[in-house]
């Protein structure tokens, strides 16, 4: 039975930086503390008194990894203050890049993150040379995915990280055509590769079962599909809130030893889920065809409580975003079109989208010169924070025979299962707080 | 890149490391992972690398590349240890380089600084201003852009790799 305090001073394999303490007395979990340690930028104080269109390329730097996810969630919110319904050619350019960025993001975390875990190895600098090795096929793969997703959002939105096309209204500059069927091409034959992936995570035998709600976008509307960037929000346990009304739906809990807010929701102050395994929870009857018909035989999982399944679930969205490119670049005839601008007015706007990582929230508010007045952003990782902290509770008070190295080595797998970003989970938030 | 000749005698023995910024070059790196891993596998030793493992070393680093600004007294202590243990440091990306955008915050008037930045500021000893990296530890090179230049910091690599006798 392990007794004192174990401390992870840096959680390794994340994005950003955090650190774990646990306190342990007399066989008893007494105090865990999850530590999101990256600084603020105070980005949502920046962009205030600044014009409109500035604000989405600055707020796309709050991260690097899912900086595609911040531009279209600002974009969507200034939008919508400012009345503006863009083109179908620019709905459909949107989730093609968005299709790009979750292939890149997710292979990054599923592949070059937790796939060590899954072979026993640190890292992948660890994983074999010999090319019939599966760790070394699984890796090599991860290589063709990622820079198929990276080469996605590069033709469609300028570049895979801060990228340049995108704006207020629709596109400063539309993608060249004829870089469009080299990526079909290789979509179509990236897979077997995925499939690879899928079956390998589908095979991963970890588990914590865990107790939460879940929630994440779902679009209803007749003949939708599997849709990152447009719906209601919807949880696991039967509520349906538009986009407008996010807000009012969640307590915003000050943790006082991190530098990131959590969030419970603010009727039953319970903790909840978002990400990709809260998606195929809540959303696996609308992924693609082909996809569902290739992944049938994985998706009797879900709905799962195990927060492991989250890499699974990652991995079948990685197929269902290759599927979706597919159906898009078949049909896809780009004509030219200047982005959308009216007069400024004054207007309260949200945008809301599925990030890689779970539900992503950005509210505008411009006055009639154009200016920004107010704006807040809700980030995933930062809603995931109690249900972080709680999983690691249940596992340290179920495991505390297993030795130091041991605890540590799970604690990190399952915050890494959450694929947290705390680069993201710092900005400025200021509505009531209640502090714990 | 892929063209140098990885018959190595000795590896050029790395770390890399972030502070406050979007780690957009870290990302930037990992995709250059994709045409490079087999490669520099062969050239550099990555001691210290947290976004890819969790043995890390501070020890003996023959270049250490830092990503982000410093924004508190203790990320300045971390990244004095860090020039302590590297021979050489080079600044990856605009916060690093520049502070910008990670020290917007400095342009700040006392009425923006309200109560919930002020919380955060003092609960977590911010410091007052954030600083650019070489405003804290001297600073070899540096690689510009938001993210990072690639071309430019192929070319640094490529510096450090001839300097070390590793190419």
């Amino acid at each position: 039975m392990h007794n004192g305090n174990i401390t992870i001073e840096n959680i390794t394999k994340v994005e950003g930086n955090a650190g774990l303490e646990v306190t342990v007395k007399e066989g008893k979990i007494k105090d865990l503390k999850f530590i999101i340690k990256d600084y603020r930028r105070f980005y949502t104080e920046v962009v205030k008194g600044k014009p409109f269109v500035s604000a989405p390329s600055l707020l796309s730097r709050i991260c690097g990894t899912c900086s595609v996810a911040h531009l279209f969630a600002s974009i969507k919110a200034i939008e919508q203050s400012q009345g503006i319904e863009v083109s179908e050619q620019t709905k459909i350019l949107r989730r093609l890049a968005y299709d790009g960025l979750m292939i890149r993001d997710h292979a990054l975390h599923l592949y070059f993150f937790v796939l060590p875990d899954l072979l026993g190895v640190d890292s992948i600098l660890d994983i074999s040379d010999d090319p019939n090795d599966l760790g070394h096929i699984l890796l090599h793969d991860s290589f063709d995915i990622k820079a198929l997703g990276t080469d996605i959002t590069e033709v469609v939105i300028g570049a895979a990280i801060h990228a340049p096309y995108p704006t207020v209204g629709g596109f400063l500059k539309l993608p060249d055509p004829t870089k469009l069927p080299d990526l079909l091409t290789r979509l179509e034959k990236i897979r077997t590769q995925v499939l690879r992936g899928i079956k390998a995570f589908y095979e991963y035998n970890a588990s914590l079962v865990r107790d939460s709600d879940y929630l994440c976008l779902r679009n209803d509307i007749k003949n939708s599909k599997y849709d990152f960037l447009n719906g209601d929000i919807v949880s696991s346990d039967g509520k349906k809130i538009p986009p407008n009304k996010f807000h009012e739906f969640l307590d915003v809990v000050v943790v006082p030893y991190s530098q990131s807010e959590g969030y419970t929701f603010s009727d039953s102050h319970r903790n909840y889920l978002v990400g990709a395994l809260a998606r195929l929870n809540l959303n696996k009857d609308m992924l693609n065809p082909k996809t569902k018909k290739d992944v049938e035989k994985y998706l009797g999982i879900f709905p799962s409580n195990n927060v492991y399944h989250n890499n699974l679930a990652q991995a079948i969205e990685i197929l269902q975003c290759v599927d979706d490119a597919i159906d898009i670049l078949k049909d896809l005839k780009i004509v030219k079109e200047k982005p959308l601008r009216k007069n400024a007015q004054a207007g309260l706007g949200m945008g809301v989208v599925e990030a890689p990582r779970g539900t992503l929230y950005h509210m505008a508010k411009i006055d009639e010169k154009g200016m920004i007045r107010d704006y807040d952003v809700i980030v995933p990782t930062s809603q995931n924070q109690i249900s972080i902290e709680n999983d690691l509770k249940k596992y340290f008070s179920e495991n505390l025979s297993k030795s130091e190295e041991e605890l540590k080595l799970n604690a990190e797998q399952i915050i890494r299962a959450y694929d947290p970003c705390m680069s993201c989970s710092t900005n400025f938030l200021k509505i009531d707080w209640i502090r714990r | 890149m892929n063209n140098v000749d990885t018959k190595a005698a000795r590896k050029l023995v790395v770390g890399w490391f972030t502070f406050t910024c979007s780690e957009d070059s870290t990302i930037l790196f990992t995709e250059l992972l994709n045409e490079n891993f087999y490669g520099w596998k062969k050239l550099l030793d990555f001691r210290h690398i947290k976004s890819l493992k969790t043995k890390n070393s501070l020890n003996d680093l023959d270049v250490a590349f830092i990503e982000g600004a410093i924004s508190s007294e203790s990320q300045g202590k971390e990244v004095k240890k860090i020039r302590e243990n590297a021979k050489y440091v080079v600044a990856i990306g605009e916060c690093a380089c520049t502070g910008l955008p990670s020290s917007s915050r400095n342009a700040f008037t006392s009425d923006q600084i309200i109560e919930g930045i002020k919380w955060y500021m003092t609960h977590f000893n911010y410091a007052s201003k954030v600083k650019k990296l070489d405003d804290v530890i001297k600073v070899d090179d540096k690689v510009e852009g938001c993210p990072m230049n690639v071309q430019d910091f192929l070319t640094v690599l490529e510096k450090y790799l001839k300097l070390f006798k590793v190419v």
